[in-house]
Parts: structure tokens; sequence; C-alpha cells
């Protein structure tokens, strides 16, 4: 099964990036394709690459360009909702690309389903 | 359609609206601070045995086990992260937020 | 070019159950619906719990200095965008009726929308 991802929420701040994180690894494990990832609302945050976390706390940021180079799959940053929240291609993480919701609307269509976190 | 909740029910009425508009017989799932609406012997224990006569309800383990809570109402089922994408392969998806 | 029948037009419903101004999910949401209109999609909108706020007729938000946008939901059918829909309980425990409202909605219970959820390939709540 194709499966979309829609995370509304910043990192941190609220526990969707780590449920998305953890859905998206389990639904890899039963056999899915985690087609994208697609960042909304404050979830742009999730794509800074300043993010600096305590040292013995998790890296939202690196997690997740860990998770697209392991699975090949791209995370998604509104422009719009990018660009209101100081995002931009400067400080984007490896695997991040800042695209339209035109592209939103495409995972939203093509996947047999699409899973939203946020607050 | 299965239906995920993510607030307390304690702070926020997502569960009391995700519970009018869920046709009888949709899964619903609480997750994150979902799961506290069913801590055995809470004030919503009445509402949780209402919902499970037209609702089958799932609590995400992950999420009570950080929260806590062993003891849950007799009737809900919990799930780990696989248990949740079970559900998914099984239904289209409305996440309350 | 996917020919005209490989095209599966999907039930897309967006639901807002946020107040106007206090946070931005209702924008936010109102800017995707905005895209998503020039798709070709079967698009809804649901208005449910504070979220019939956004509809409100009166909102003046000069004076706290944000953009106000009650005036585009009504230019939505501009956008093929007409499957307006609010929850009459959430209307009624606001002591509202569909005459306060900036646009023509189909004021629906419970019930009927949580069918037409049921009917949706995606739902996307804001």
């Amino acid at each position: 099964m194709n499966i979309g991802i829609l995370l509304k929420e910043g990192p941190y701040n609220h526990q969707a990036s780590d449920t998305a994180y953890n859905f998206a690894e389990a639904a890899i494990r039963r056999g899915h394709t985690i087609d994208a990832i697609f960042l909304y609302n404050d979830g742009v945050l999730n794509v800074s690459k300043l993010m600096d976390p305590p040292q013995d706390d998790r890296n939202i940021s690196t997690r997740w360009t860990a998770f697209s180079e392991k699975y090949g799959v791209k995370i998604y940053a509104c422009v719009v909702a990018s660009k209101r929240r100081s995002i931009n291609e400067d400080v984007l993480i490896e695997g991040g690309v800042i695209t339209g919701l035109g592209t939103f609307t495409d995972i939203a269509t093509r996947n047999d389903r699409l899973v939203t976190f946020g607050d | 359609m299965l239906h995920t909740v993510n607030k307390s029910p304690f702070g926020n009425d997502t569960l009391e609206t995700c519970i009018r508009f869920a046709v009888p017989g949709d899964p619903i799932l609480l997750i994150e601070d979902g799961v506290y609406a069913v801590q055995a012997g809470n004030r919503f224990a009445s509402m949780i045995e209402t919902i499970l006569k037209k609702n089958p309800l799932y609590a995400l383990q992950p999420d009570l086990s950080a929260r806590g809570i062993s003891v849950i109402s007799s009737g809900v089922t919990t799930v780990d992260y696989e248990g949740f994408v079970e559900l998914v392969e099984q239904h289209q998806v409305n996440s309350w937020l | 070019m996917d020919s005209v029948q490989d095209i599966k037009i999907k039930k897309i419903m967006h639901v807002l159950r946020h107040a106007p101004h206090g946070t931005i999910y209702t924008y936010e949401g109102l800017e995707m619906i905005l895209i998503m209109a020039t798709y070709d999609q079967d698009i809804s909108v649901v208005f449910i719990g504070d979220g019939v706020y956004s509809l409100k007729k009166g909102q003046e938000t000069s004076s706290i200095g944000i953009k106000g946008f009650a005036r585009t939901f009504s230019a939505l059918d501009g956008y093929d965008v007409e499957k307006l829909y609010v929850d009459q309980l959430s209307l009624e425990e606001r002591g509202l009726t569909k005459d306060d409202l900036v646009v023509d909605v189909e004021v629906l219970s419970s019930e009927n929308i949580g069918m037409l959820m049921k009917e949706q390939d995606v739902i996307i709540q804001h």
C-alpha cells in the first residue's frame, strides 16, 4: 500500500513529529511504501538544519534526513508556510524539498492513504 | 473509516466531537494525549462504555506506557505502531486534530 | 498526460474546526483549499465546532493587525468549491444561525456529515 503523510506541527513543541516518524517506520516494516512526508503549518520547521537540541535528546531534523536517505522518501515543506517561518534553501536539511501545494495535492490523490499528524 | 484522536478529554472536546461524527462500526484509535481517556476509573469511564457499544476503541500502547497508564477500561484494545498501521490498511483515515 | 479515463477524481474533504485569528490553522487551511481547488478534485469543506466562527459576519480585523479572510470563503464558489457544510449543533451551541454567516452554506446534522465523511477518499483536518 502507498501512504502519504501530512505533518502539521513543529518539532519538540508537540509529539506529532515523533508519532509521524514512528508510524512511518512501522508502515515500512509492514511492507508498505511511504510515498512522501509533506510539512504544513509549523510542520515546516521539521526541516531546519539550524536545529541543535541538547545532546541527550533526539535531533528531529537529522532523524528525518536519515529516514529520507534510508528509504528514499522526500520530506516536502510547503513554500508559503516555509517563507512565513524563516525556512528557505539555506537552512534546509538533506532530504528536504521546498515545494508548492500542488505537490501536496498529488500526494493526497495518488496514494492509497493520507495520514495526518498535528496538534 | 478510522478516526484518530490525540487530545486528552479533560482539556478538549475532540473525542466527544469525533464520536458525534463517527459512523457505527468505525474504529477509533487514541494516540498521544488521547490515551488519557481510557485510564481505568476516570470520569470518562461511562462515556467509554457507551462508545464501545457502537465503535471499537483502540489505544496506542507506546503512548499509554509513556504516560504511566497500565490499567485501562475494559473492552479497549491496545495496539503498537504496527497495529496502528494495520488499522490504516483496513480503513481510510480521519485524523481529528 | 493521462487520458481522461485514467484520472480518478478523488473526494477530498477539508474539516475546519479552529476559530479564525487565534491560530493560523483556518487561514492556512483556506490557502490549501484554494490551491487544491485548481486541480479538478471533488472538494468539500466542513465547518465544525469553533470552525463555524470563521464564517461569522462582521469580522473586522484591522485593529488586531491581522489580515481578515472571511470574505474569501464567499469567493470559493468562483473556484468551483460549492460544497460548504456547517454542523448544525456547532451553530446552535454558539447561538448562531445561517443568517449570521457570510456565505450560503448547507447546514447538516452530525449524522449526515458523518455519512459524508465515510464517502471520502481523503479527509484533511486543519
